[in-house]
């Protein structure tokens, strides 16, 4: 059972890391317009990386 | 005339040199307009940023400042087909947003601790059966402790702060069985982990309140959404003033920009925005929106305007009052502040649940309590005992069923075309059996229209229509607007008074008042045989023919109030238009109860004896005169043309030219309502399974979790039905 021992941190880190994740895309509007980013997804061609930028 | 907007008021700073500029898009429905506004817009030199919100409808601009005129970006839009407006957030949108953004930060907080500690507690779930070491299953149960005490603390603020404020006011609402649940499951779990007991409630009590986080973040996205939406309506209204900068500069700003004391001018053939008096000028105005009156009134100097007065004839100057100066203005905000209380009044049908449910729970776990201590278990086996049954009760799908029902509902109703303004209008709509409705602008649609079109030719029609282009006044504009014209003629010139004229084809062409164009005779035979209507003549060398135009009822109104009749609703038209304009539309309509002149007082009146009858009253209405109706009433609805303090009070607003989405909201909020109470009835069903086996002592943790997924994914489930309704329309 030593596996435990860096097996549950690992877990929790990785935990963390996907709740910070989450903060970070809320914060930065990631879920302000999700019809338009289910359509951006299969959208021809990105009219250019300008309109990733954060808003 | 949308490039003359003065935009300086809405421009934002965003960085050092970058301006911020949102507006409000009509017509974005599909991802390919996203991808061409965002693709030509960004094309403009010096635009750092065009980024199109598909669900708010909205565009958000940046670029360097100093450049570019913000005109062109709407000029640009209009060339690729969509009409924009400049478009400045209420305060109440950005209240509800803030708080859907705070609650979703709340769920991912919870669902991400319940989802760790699910990983620590199916290990002691399944090692309690087989070979785990007590120190190991503390040792996770520490580790659940640590990672679920935060997170609730975090999280479940929501509830603790709802439920202590309904304390504080000696009240009890549903977030108080909430709160009293958590707390207690957690200090018992705690106490339990430091005694070394083999059960700890730590998942069930993070994942209740995660599933709980859910059904209060899509009742306020919902809420978000219609506000966003109302935003959207309010700037594509394009409420502009003509405002004079000095004694004889105009410019055209935003209403948004105007303070009382302002001088505005109004010319023939606009509505006015702004609430004021007359200072200067003479023209015919029509009231019909605010008032219901369809006969035009004369403006003098002193004359009082309200916002969606329609000037006719003449050009006005106006002083801009602060709101309530008028006395019909003032004696509505009387008459509407005292309805607006009553109807606060209501309860909705989650918090009748919870007035019932609170106390049942409670008083259960406490039996339950003192039934082991008497039956011979020791306090603390009786103790866990009654908070499992607290745990298994907690009204988790309870607090899923209403909000469910509510999101699936709303977007049913936003697609066909009714928007809802509070959050507890599809109970209320769904229970009303009787509808007034007004007449002007509600049953018959607010712009005038040519009613006479059949007896016309189609190519005189249009060659009058593109003639019409060049007149302002509201009766041309009607002609225009009937005939679908396009392209106004070239080289045409005004009489003042009288009408507009040109040459087409080597012969003149005039349209105008009937004297003008020698045409008396056939409008005089028009007006006999229909008094309400206005008349125009259309000249076209020797020929002549008279457009009778008038306010025409909704193409689908009667269809709409004979449906109305067939579900057993009785159906009433109160107007504030002359008798014989609405003893017409009833005829028209097949409306057998009807009055006419009625004024807001007496509407209320109308509304409070048909309640004292134990009856419950959709009011549909859009004047000024009908707002203290509407907030009197049980539920209201506004089309989207009203007035703003109509749209205000209203429960919904509907979008269109048709009358259906009256009907859509009765069906859709009475399907709605009717699977909210199975929602409910789902929730105590389950309870009356669960709560014997946790009053047994048999409810493990396990058990409680399964329990609690399994409900709340069946009231979701549902909650989808009341989906259905979308496609049979």
């Amino acid at each position: 059972m030593e596996v435990l021992v860096y097996l549950v941190p690992l877990a929790i880190t990785l935990g963390a890391l996907g709740l910070a994740a989450f903060l970070w895309s809320l914060k930065n509007g990631q879920y302000d317009d999700l019809d338009g980013a289910a359509w951006r997804a299969i959208a021809d061609d990105e009219p250019s990386d300008k309109s990733s930028s954060v808003l | 005339m949308q490039s003359t907007i003065d935009f300086s008021h809405y421009l934002k700073k965003a960085g050092s040199d970058l301006l911020h500029l949102d507006l409000a898009v009509e017509g974005i429905n599909c991802a390919g307009c996203m991808a061409k506004i965002e693709r030509n817009l960004s094309k403009i030199p010096d635009v750092t940023s065009a980024r199109v919100n598909l669900t708010d409808r909205r565009l958000a601009l940046e670029w360097k400042e100093g450049a570019v005129d913000p005109a062109l970006f709407v000029d640009r839009l209009a060339e690729l087909g969509y009409r924009a407006y400049p478009f400045e957030p209420a305060g109440a949108e950005t209240r509800e947003a803030e708080r859907a953004s705070a609650l979703l930060r709340r769920l991912g907080v919870a669902a991400f601790a319940a989802m760790n500690v699910m990983m620590l507690s199916v290990p002691v779930w399944s090692g309690n059966d087989s070979d785990m070491l007590p120190e190991q299953r503390d040792f996770f149960h520490w580790l659940s402790a640590l990672i679920v005490l935060p997170a609730a603390a975090y999280s479940a603020q929501p509830f603790f702060s709802s439920a202590y404020a309904a304390l504080r006011a000696r009240g009890v609402n549903m977030d108080v069985p909430i709160s009293i649940g958590i707390i207690l499951a957690l200090a018992m779990s705690l106490f339990e982990t430091a005694t070394h007991a083999d059960h700890a409630y730590f998942d069930a009590a993070i994942m209740l309140i995660a599933f709980l986080l859910a059904g209060r973040y899509l009742d306020q996205n919902m809420r978000r959404r219609t506000r966003a939406f109302a935003g959207n309506l309010a700037a594509l209204k394009a409420e502009t003033a003509t405002k004079f900068i000095n004694d004889d500069e105009i410019r055209t700003v935003p209403v948004a920009a105007i303070r009382p004391g302002d001088i505005v001018l109004l010319r023939p053939g606009e509505r006015s925005a702004v609430d004021g008096s007359v200072i200067s000028g003479r023209s015919e105005i029509d009231q019909s929106l605010i008032t219901g009156e369809t006969l035009p009134t004369t403006a003098v100097a002193g004359s009082a305007i309200y916002a969606g007065t329609l000037v006719r004839s003449g050009a006005l100057r106006v002083r801009v009052s602060a709101a309530s100066e008028g006395t019909l203005l003032s004696e509505i905000s009387r008459l509407l502040e005292s309805a607006v209380q009553s109807r606060s009044r209501y309860l909705r049908l989650a918090e009748r649940a919870s007035r019932l449910y609170a106390p049942a729970v409670h008083a259960t776990a406490l039996l339950t309590m003192i039934g082991w201590l008497i039956a011979g278990a020791g306090l603390h086996d009786s103790i866990v005992i009654a908070i499992a049954v607290l745990i298994i009760t907690c009204p988790c799908a309870l607090g899923l069923a209403i909000p469910a029902v509510q999101t699936v509902a709303s977007g049913a109703l936003f697609g066909s075309g009714v928007l809802l303004n509070s959050g507890d209008a599809i109970e209320r709509i769904a229970e009303i059996d009787r509808v007034i409705f007004d007449k002007t602008g509600t049953l018959t649609l607010p712009e005038l229209d040519v009613a006479n079109a059949a007896a016309i030719p189609a190519c005189v029609f249009e060659l009058a229509g593109r003639l019409a282009l060049s007149s302002r006044h509201p009766v041309a504009a009607a002609v225009a607007r009937a005939a679908g014209a396009k392209a106004p003629l070239p080289g045409i010139e005004e009489e003042p008074g009288q009408g507009v004229y040109g040459v087409m084809d080597g012969l003149e062409v005039r349209l105008g008042r009937p004297s003008w164009c020698g045409a008396d005779k056939s409008a005089n035979e028009i007006l006999q045989g229909d008094p309400e209507a206005s008349v125009v003549a259309f000249r076209h060398g020797e020929r002549h023919y008279v457009f009778a135009v008038r306010q025409r009822i909704r193409a689908d109104a009667a269809k709409v109030i004979s449906a109305l009749h067939r579900t057993g609703l009785t159906v009433e038209m109160l107007s504030g238009d002359r008798e014989p304009a609405v003893r017409e539309a009833a005829l028209a309509l097949g409306i057998h109860r009807w009055r006419a002149e009625v004024t807001p007082v007496d509407k209320i009146e109308r509304i409070e004896q048909i309640k004292r009858d134990g009856r419950k009253v959709l009011m549909v209405g859009d004047g000024l005169n009908d707002a203290p109706a509407l907030a009197a009433a049980h539920a209201s609805m506004s089309p989207v043309t009203a007035t703003h303090m109509s749209q205000a009070v209203a429960d919904a607003v509907f979008l269109g030219e048709r009358l259906a989405p009256v009907e859509a909201a009765i069906t859709v909020s009475r399907k709605a309502l009717r699977l909210m109470r199975q929602n409910l009835w789902l929730a105590v069903i389950y309870n009356v399974l669960a709560v014997p086996i946790a009053i047994a002592g048999f409810v493990t943790p396990l058990i409680a979790a399964a329990a609690m997924s399994g409900s709340s994914l069946l009231v979701m489930l549902n909650a989808l039905r009341a989906r259905q309704h979308r496609e049979t329309i």
